[in-house]
């Protein structure tokens, strides 16, 4: 395990709630205040306290009683009582009567050795029989350990006994190894941290299973009344000791401080105590500490200071520090710099929450400083609420929408402040936002997505438990066949985890992680836009599946160099096919629907229903036979109103060109070119690597292009079925003209092949075996596999003057009409479709370089076939630059 | 134990790993169906008492046994491997409402001997093994809430009051049943007084006998009345180590689904579920047909979901037949082998990796 990793498992058991420990909570149980001690443990579970501590040990007190009186009363309060309860007291008997009381797995704090074996194998039988974990004092019939040796010695001897004679679950074990007050003045005591420190990872490495714990104000015990002094003491002492195996530890949840914000000379002298780093160490420290005393915490400390920094420092220092003295002035003084209210959030306070992350990410802030952070963040965006609903109002934008988004924080998972964050954001950019808040049991979110229709579903999680817990959320989508994209966001989810964990158990809709909340808008407005999602998700799909290849472990599979694959093309063994009657283009627009309608494939019209299955067969079969029957009638009906009525006016645009192979691209004689990429596999069956150029000879050849649509006129037709409320007719109408389109395709590829080209004038092709693609010839489409690129579709379209039969391109090259087809005509006898595959930089760039893209646009568009991650090979190239 | 015991539980434990157990339907309702009257109850022995008795089913064990043999009889020929004794209210506390104090062992001992001599007999007859389990209900009382609402504070029993009662009812059933089952567990508190019972009970005597669990989520909310989550009632008495664990009653198969599988996904031992045939109509008769119920646990069945199924409230011989059919011969859940943690629990999981 990490540090990091194990700083963001620590857990914090909250100390307040201890007669002991905290004078104020004393006095209201010795005063029988119950309800204001009930307030005290709700603060401490506020404050992301995980477990909280109840200690009744008061000379003055019935300890049986305040405790049975006290944690029956909690157990009223569903916002305590969701957290376990750890009951504290060095009597057996308030313990026993603590654990009548809790319904929940409690821990009981503690036992020991002190009066010898038999009294602790009879306290551990009952504690299990009561089913609670337990904290075992290093403590023995000698005494109390104190040394590092000691406390390993006791601790094993515990541990042996409770797990061989008691048979206690091994994992149900925590050790306190005690932590004692340093810097005392006593040469004896400057060693205990240490000793603390190096026994607690030798436990943790003798003792499988087990956990460590301790009070960590004990520490500082010195410095009473010098609270700066304490803090830092107790950061610095964790820092150390949660990497050696503490991963449990008494505090005060809402007082942590963070490593990184101690002043560095006090920092460095506590750690010199901390960790006895030399002789004088607490005298270095005593010398320096009275400065510090009065001041409440460093906040005061460094008011003058840091209230000058420049408002976006301001901001970041109030998040990370949890300060919301400033923060309504603060963001009204950066809503004033900015254009709009949203760029405050965007820019200031994003970046200052990113600061939080990476810290909590590196292990030197814990859980209550984040829920400190969250709370900051809350009162800033609540604050700029008014502005950005006023400028909603002014733009005119409140009640339009451009998606509708459902958020969710998992089950099991309180932490919601990224979710908010990205929930705002959206808002603001013209999303309908259903924020579900925090604790979501999948149920809930996937009913509520499925009842208001929502376009995409988001999760997010800030503990480990949730990645199972999304997991899961996953196979339920998949199980009840909702296709939204699934977006996964949050600290402790990665783009690793989604790719090998929580995408595969998806097939019918894509998932994807979102790095923070800035990338959201980029990718909910990506979704949600036809022509961008499809080679988003391609390229996210191939950048998971490498990580999932890299996780599986094997190395990327070998590939061929670029120059070691040219010499490996396919060669043909026949000249070229005859050269067409004629070259240039020529525009088919007089095609008969019914005589179209005889080269549909209805395979593919199903599929697009969701219906699988092969056509006609389909109508017969036992699941969706029903449904596809149905379908077919209705299809069957409106088919006859398309034909009948004219509904489509198809378009075809043909042409040929003489032109010859170039390397890897082919040239036409007029000097443009179709670019093509060949394939970098290694192959151990003798077989070629593929370029389509591979089938155009280096002279006299010929090649040709195409763009078929069914034209503008389903486009219009869906719209208004969509305008009368008849989505059904609407999808149906737009899968008809995708068929027609299709249809279209084969149909004028047959003409070309019999007639306008008349390379196999003599074909006689039966509809099955069109569909087989039985035939000389071929079609390749850019986009698809032989050609991934999209934008060779640009060269295509100027070529062929496809605008003349009304169709265009969009920025990301996707053809409009949307029932629509191009391609390019090759008629070699041997040509064949093949998959191009995965490439290496080293043909990216040469392809790059004949296209005249730059390098980055280029793994932009070829995104889905990289086999390398460009940001990576990037990263790496600027670390060694 | 006695071998008797012994080699009975080895059977069904073997036979649990090759399909899922169909445990036996709801007893309440199918007493109403015979219509018993206020005499029926009372019998030759209690015709003086002093409090209304209808409705005191475990009081039948004493006064129409008949009936009580004829209904678990029922349930066997309707392809039950495993039955419930008639004491899900044979404790001091629960009889307190019928004053019946007093009777609480003796009824407890009847329903758990009226259950294993129509075990063993049918048992015999039919050529398999038949478990008895023996039903320790949740009583009238909860541990962990409190009924005068303006003293959340107050308990009207304390732990060691119910832990005593239980200690009582098991050891008047310990000589008959194969398994202690601890069910409709609304109050997680009142099942760990019933588990250190148990315990104690086991300590004292030597007597052991495998424990099964079965909570119930009260409603739409997901929870226990006492507000914990499925998993978090699991890790409150995982202690137990029980044979199995799950959920009964108040829900139908259609709303519990969720929560068995919540359950399902993290319990390292059986899972056992038996909901009730659908939700309550206006009159609280449950409309849900065998057909209907079945459906839903072949479903469950089918996904790995389970290892013991059968009904509770208004599951008739029918629905038992229809769930045996429908999920005899599917195989069992495997069970989940979650990693060493610390997993401790308030009203909702806590986990801690080791």
């Amino acid at each position: 395990m990490t540090e990091a990793s194990a700083a963001q498992r620590f857990v914090n058991i909250g100390e307040r709630t201890n007669v002991t420990g905290s004078a104020r909570f004393r006095k209201l149980i010795t005063a029988g205040d119950y309800a204001a001690a009930v307030e005290v443990a709700r603060q401490q579970v506020e404050n992301g306290a995980q477990i909280i501590d109840v200690n009744m040990d008061e000379g003055m007190l019935d300890g049986v009683e305040a405790m049975t009186t006290f944690l029956n009363l909690i157990a009223a309060e569903p916002d305590i009582a969701r957290v376990p309860v750890m009951i504290d007291s060095s009597k057996w008997e308030v313990i026993e009567a603590g654990l009548k009381c809790v319904q929940g797995k409690a821990v009981v704090n503690s036992i020991s050795l002190k009066e010898g074996e038999d009294s602790f194998i009879q306290q551990a039988r009952a504690c299990l029989s009561y089913g609670a974990a337990v904290v075992v004092m290093a403590f023995d019939e000698e005494g109390q350990a104190d040394t590092a040796p000691r406390k390993i010695e006791i601790c094993q001897r515990a541990f042996r006994i409770l797990t061989e004679t008691v048979r206690f679950p091994a994992q149900d074990i925590i050790f306190d190894p005690n932590i004692f007050a340093v810097a005392t003045g006593i040469a004896e005591h400057d060693n205990y941290a240490v000793d603390f420190i190096e026994a607690a990872r030798e436990i943790r490495a003798t003792c499988p299973g087990c956990h460590i714990s301790g009070g960590l104000s004990n520490i500082s015990f010195s410095f009473r009344g010098n609270e700066p002094v304490r803090r830092a003491m107790h950061a610095v002492f964790l820092y150390h000791a949660i990497p050696a195996g503490m991963d449990m530890g008494i505090v005060n949840a809402g007082q942590l401080d963070i490593y990184d914000e101690i002043d560095p000379e006090l920092r460095e002298r506590v750690e010199d105590v901390i960790l006895n780093r030399h002789d004088g160490a607490t005298e270095a420290l005593i010398e320096i500490a009275e400065r510090y005393r009065g001041q409440k915490g460093k906040v005061q400390e460094k008011d003058t200071r840091w209230r000058e920094a420049p408002v976006a420092k301001r901001l970041e220092h109030a998040l990370v520090n949890g300060i919301t003295e400033f923060i309504e002035a603060d963001t009204e003084e950066a809503r004033q710099a900015s254009d709009r209210p949203l760029h405050v959030i965007e820019g200031p306070l994003m970046d200052g929450m990113n600061v939080v992350g990476d810290l909590f990410g590196s292990g030197k802030m814990f859980l209550p400083q984040v829920v400190k952070s969250a709370r900051v963040m809350k009162a800033a965006v609540a604050y700029l609420n008014p502005f950005l609903e006023a400028e909603k109002e002014e733009l005119g934008t409140q009640d339009q929408s451009n998606g509708k988004v459902l958020m969710a924080t998992v089950k099991g998972d309180v932490h919601d402040i990224g979710k908010n964050i990205v929930g705002v954001v959206l808002a603001c950019n013209g999303y309908d936002i259903i924020d579900m808040g925090v604790m979501v049991p999948a149920e809930a979110i996937l009913d509520r997505a499925e009842a208001e229709k929502v376009d995409i579903v988001g999760l997010s999680g800030l503990i480990t438990p949730s990645l199972d817990e999304m997991v899961y959320v996953a196979r339920e989508m998949q199980r009840r066949g909702m296709t939204q994209p699934l977006l996964i966001g949050g600290a402790t989810t990665s783009p690793a985890h989604t790719a090998v964990k929580i995408d595969p158990v998806r097939s019918n809709g894509p998932t994807v992680h979102v790095t923070d909340a800035s990338r959201a808008v980029g990718v909910v407005s990506t979704l949600l836009s036809e022509t961008d999602r499809p080679l988003f998700l391609e390229t996210t799909q191939a950048r998971y599946q490498r990580m999932r290849e890299a996780r599986a472990g094997g190395p990327p599979k070998p590939r061929l160099t670029l120059d070691k694959a040219r010499e490996k093309r396919f060669v043909p063994t026949t000249g070229p096919a005859p050269a067409p009657a004629w070259t240039g283009v020529r525009v088919f627009d007089e095609i008969d629907l019914a005589d179209l309608a005889r080269f549909i494939d209805w395979t593919p019209y199903f599929a697009s229903w969701n219906l699988a299955g092969r056509f006609p067969s389909i109508l017969e079969d036992a699941v969706v036979g029903e449904a596809a029957s149905d379908l077919w009638r209705d299809t069957q009906a409106m088919l006859q109103k398309v034909i009948g009525q004219t509904w489509f006016r198809p378009r075809a645009v043909v042409g040929f060109w003489p032109a010859t192979r170039d390397g890897d691209d082919i040239r036409l004689d007029s000097g443009e070119t179709f670019h093509t990429l060949r394939q970098q596999m290694v192959k151990d069956n003798g077989r070629a690597n593929f370029a389509l150029s591979d089938f155009i000879a280096e002279q006299s050849d010929h090649v040709g292009g195409f763009a078929v649509t069914a034209g503008p006129e389903a486009d219009t037709l869906a719209s208004e079925f969509e305008a009368k409320g008849d989505d059904y007719s609407a999808i149906m109408v737009k899968a008809l003209a995708d068929r027609f389109a299709e249809a279209m395709a084969e149909y004028m590829h047959m003409r070309v092949r019999r007639e306008l080209w008349a390379y196999a004038p003599d074909e006689t092709l039966d509809n099955e075996a069109l569909i087989k693609e039985t035939y000389q010839g071929i079609r390749p489409a850019p986009g698809y596999p032989c050609q991934p690129d999209h934008t060779e579709k640009e060269t295509l379209f100027r070529l062929l003057d496809a605008g003349q039969i009304g169709m265009s391109l969009t920025s990301s090259f996707a053809m409009s009409p949307a029932a629509s087809v191009s391609g390019l005509y090759l008629a070699h006898p041997e040509s064949a479709y093949f998959a191009v595959g995965r490439i290496e930089p080293d043909q990216v760039a040469d392809y790059a370089k004949r296209k005249g893209m730059s390098l980055r646009e280029a793994e932009r568009w070829l995104g889905p076939v990289l086999n390398y991650d460009p940001d990576e090979v990037r990263a790496l190239a600027d670390a060694v630059a | 134990m006695s071998e008797a015991f012994r080699m009975r539980l080895e059977a069904l434990t073997a036979l649990a790993s090759k399909r899922i157990l169909v445990l036996d339907g709801a007893m309440g309702t199918q007493i109403q169906g015979f219509a018993l009257e206020e005499a029926d109850f009372r019998g030759d022995r209690f015709p003086d008492w002093a409090i209304p008795l209808k409705g005191n089913n475990e009081l039948l064990n004493l006064t129409r046994p008949d009936v009580i043999l004829d209904i678990h009889r029922q349930f066997i020929d309707a392809g039950a491997d495993l039955i419930e004794t008639n004491t899900f209210s044979a404790t001091t506390i629960a009889q307190g409402d019928y004053d019946m104090q007093g009777l609480a062992d003796e009824l407890a001992e009847t329903g758990a001997r009226l259950a294993r001599e129509v075990a063993d007999e049918a048992s015999q007859e039919l050529g398999r093994p038949i478990g008895v389990l023996g039903a320790i209900g949740p009583t009238n009382k909860t541990l962990s809430l409190s009924p005068d609402v303006n003293n959340p504070g107050y308990r009207e029993v304390t732990f060691d009051e119910v832990r005593a009662a239980y200690e009582a009812q098991a050891r008047m059933m310990a000589p008959f049943v194969d398994f202690f089952l601890i069910e409709t567990v609304f109050d997680t508190l009142n099942a760990k007084a019933a588990i250190k019972a148990l315990l104690d009970l086991e300590a004292e005597t030597g007597v052991t006998r495998p424990v099964i669990l079965s909570g119930t989520i009260t409603d739409a909310s997901g929870r226990t009345l006492s507000g914990q989550t499925a998993e978090a009632f699991w890790t409150s008495l995982s202690h137990a180590r029980p044979w199995a664990v799950g959920l009964n009653c108040a829900l139908g198969a259609d709303a519990m689904r969720q929560h068995i599988v919540a359950l399902s996904r993290v319990v390292d031992t059986r899972i056992i579920a038996y909901p009730n045939a659908g939700l309550p109509n206006a009159f609280g008769e449950y409309d849900e047909t065998p057909d209907q119920t079945a459906a839903h646990l072949r479903d469950w069945a089918e996904s790995g979901l389970v290892n013991v199924l059968g009904g509770c409230c208004g599951t008739t011989p029918a629905h038992i037949a229809a769930i045996a059919g429908a999920v005899r011969h599917a195989a069992p859940r495997q069970p989940a082998t979650p990693g060493p943690a610390m997993r401790l629990s308030g009203l909702e999981p806590f986990e801690l990796a080791s």
